[in-house]
């Protein structure tokens, strides 16, 4: 009896040496034969979002809910990869098969839209697939005004194709529930364009969405606007000042001159970076407002 | 209708004695954990994906329990031999399968409500430390009365397979019984398929076959609402009454067949 007795805590105290021994080796296997890739392959196995839905029999919206994250944190560890180059190629498949497991799946379009056409390297630049993507949302719900805004804004800030943009604005607002701000957007894209001042009205109205993804997304393309403005203001000042024959431009001697009270910082707080040679005036490498859109200055410079 | 009531009520206890309500607290560690972890991982998403995981739960805990406890009601008195005790005792056959049948939905019944209180216990939490701003980006409110649409048709899909694994298990073996009840639930989940088979297939007969199959096989299908109502689309009553209505009529008319049956079996 008392042996039958002692015999249960050994055996638990055998069991638990033998569990952190599996572990032991566990981590030692994984240290001498890393794998690599998991995501790949797994995501190869299964590509069609449609065969997935049949697999999840009723469980659809959670297997959803399963690729939605991955998606997130593929374009989060490629967005913040260090030491490589970002690739985004599962960003697309892992969306896809979220929105078929669950077409109303209304943030994996609009954010997946936003992660596709975002600019390399901080997206995989893939404007395309993003408005394949919100066409498949309207597909779903084809009275959502929000995915025709959002192919709007892909026209207008990614594509720069005004009329187009205006047209998907101008669709928005036909959508029952459309907020009232639609038809003035549109009308300010035909009417002007891609100048900074439709710019800054467009992120402006993008101000008041009740996603705070977009209000972020707005306050910060609204202070990439702000150092474009100040940027020309400064260049102008640069000009005046010619440094003396043989010198640099340098804002210290623009400060020393009195021509400015102090040296200039970006929205974001970082110094505005100015060539020595040529005086141009741009936001730093280092600053929080990068990357600026590509082509930015030249589709939001004034005409 | 008094020896179905203690037959139903005997089956209660002996799934409470069988540490049935063990899965409400794996249920509730579950949803209680996920509402913790989940905010980091989804941007947002996290009343969204509670919801379908709540429903989700409640509906594959309950399928468990349907299917696992469903085939062994009549099997597992065969095998005891205490089917003699119980047969020799002023109770009918049809008696017995009712009385099986009411305790395991009894159980059911309970475990649903429980794992559905949970469920708004949790999102009541996560929307109380929601801003009011955040909230009115959500599809659905938090606190979804329209959520007990998904959960009531679910307890009726649980029924179905209740009913399911009780008739198998009124002429065949557990094991048996289980492969033919989880079979007949995949099937029954790819009903709507068989509907549009013509679509697909050139041949009459075989269009046919399947527009066959589609009425006999129990469309499960039917009974899934969890994404409508976690995305706040309208599921009208009348789409409940009808699921609901064809559901019980199906669930009678198995119990029917597995009352006669089991009525003709020969224990000798």
């Amino acid at each position: 009896m008392t042996a039958s007795r002692a015999a249960g805590p050994a055996a638990i105290v055998l069991a638990l040496l033998a569990f952190g021994g599996a572990v032991t080796l566990q981590a030692a296997r994984d240290g001498q034969y890393p794998r690599g890739g998991s995501v790949t392959r797994s995501l190869l196995y299964v590509q069609s979002g449609s065969a997935l839905q049949r697999l999840a029999l009723e469980f659809d919206a959670l297997a959803s809910d399963v690729y939605w994250i991955r998606a997130i944190q593929h374009f989060g560890r490629e967005r913040l990869a260090e030491g490589r180059e970002p690739t985004y190629e599962l960003l697309y498949p892992l969306l896809d098969i979220t929105t078929s497991l669950d077409p109303y799946f209304t943030i994996a379009y609009r954010f997946g839209a936003i992660f596709l056409s975002e600019e390399y390297p901080g997206g995989p630049g893939r404007p395309d697939l993003a408005m394949k993507l919100l066409e498949k949302g309207i597909a779903a719900e084809p009275r959502k005004w929000e995915y025709y805004h959002d192919l709007g804004f892909v026209h207008y800030w990614h594509l720069r194709d005004y009329t187009a943009a205006a047209s998907w604005f101008q669709r928005a607002a036909e959508q029952p529930d459309a907020p009232n701000w639609l038809d003035p957007l549109a009308a300010a894209m035909l009417n002007a364009g891609g100048d900074r001042a439709s710019a800054r009205f467009v992120w402006t109205q993008l101000l008041q969405s009740e996603e705070a993804w977009l209000r972020r997304a707005a306050v910060w393309r609204l202070r990439q606007l702000d150092a474009l403005d100040q940027i020309d203001q400064l260049e102008q000042v640069v000009r005046r000042y010619w440094p003396p024959e043989g010198g640099r431009y340098s804002w210290e001697q623009l400060v020393r001159l009195r021509v400015l009270r102090g040296i200039p910082v970006d929205p974001a707080g970082t110094v505005y970076a100015l060539d020595p040679a040529t005086g141009e005036v741009s936001v730093a490498a280092g600053s929080a407002l990068q990357p600026m859109p590509g082509e930015a200055r030249q589709v939001l410079e004034p005409r | 209708m008094r020896a179905v009531s203690r037959i139903a009520l005997s089956v209660f206890r002996e799934s409470v004695r069988d540490r049935v309500p063990y899965n409400l607290v794996l249920f509730s560690i579950l949803l209680i954990s996920s509402s913790l972890l989940i905010g980091q991982l989804t941007a947002g998403q996290d009343v969204k994906i509670i919801k379908d995981l709540g429903l989700a739960a409640t509906s594959a805990f309950g399928l468990f329990i349907a299917i696992f406890i469903g085939i062994g009601l009549v099997s597992k008195e065969v095998e005891r031999r205490s089917i003699y005790a119980l047969l020799a005792k002023p109770i009918s056959r049809p008696q017995f399968i009712a009385g099986k049948y009411a305790g395991l939905v009894l159980t059911l019944a309970v475990n649903v409500a429980v794992m559905t209180l949970a469920l708004y216990a949790v999102l009541a939490y996560m929307t109380w430390g929601t801003p009011p701003q955040i909230r009115s980006a959500w599809d659905a409110p938090g606190i979804d009365p329209a959520l007990l649409k998904a959960v009531f048709l679910i307890f009726v899909q649980l029924m179905l397979v209740t009913a399911l694994a009780l008739f198998f298990s009124t002429f065949s073996s557990p094991i048996l019984s289980a492969s033919l009840t989880f079979g007949l639930y995949v099937v029954g989940q790819f009903n709507a398929e068989l509907r549009n088979f013509d679509g697909v297939v050139d041949s009459p007969a075989a269009a046919w076959l399947a527009r066959l199959a589609y009425r006999v096989v129990p469309d499960l299908s039917a009974f899934d609402v969890k994404m409508q109502v976690v995305h706040g689309i309208p599921v009208t009553a009348g789409y409940l009454v009808l699921t609901a209505g064809y559901g019980l009529l199906y669930i009678s008319a198995i119990l029917l067949v597995a009352t006669f049956i089991f009525s003709r079996r020969d224990f000798k």
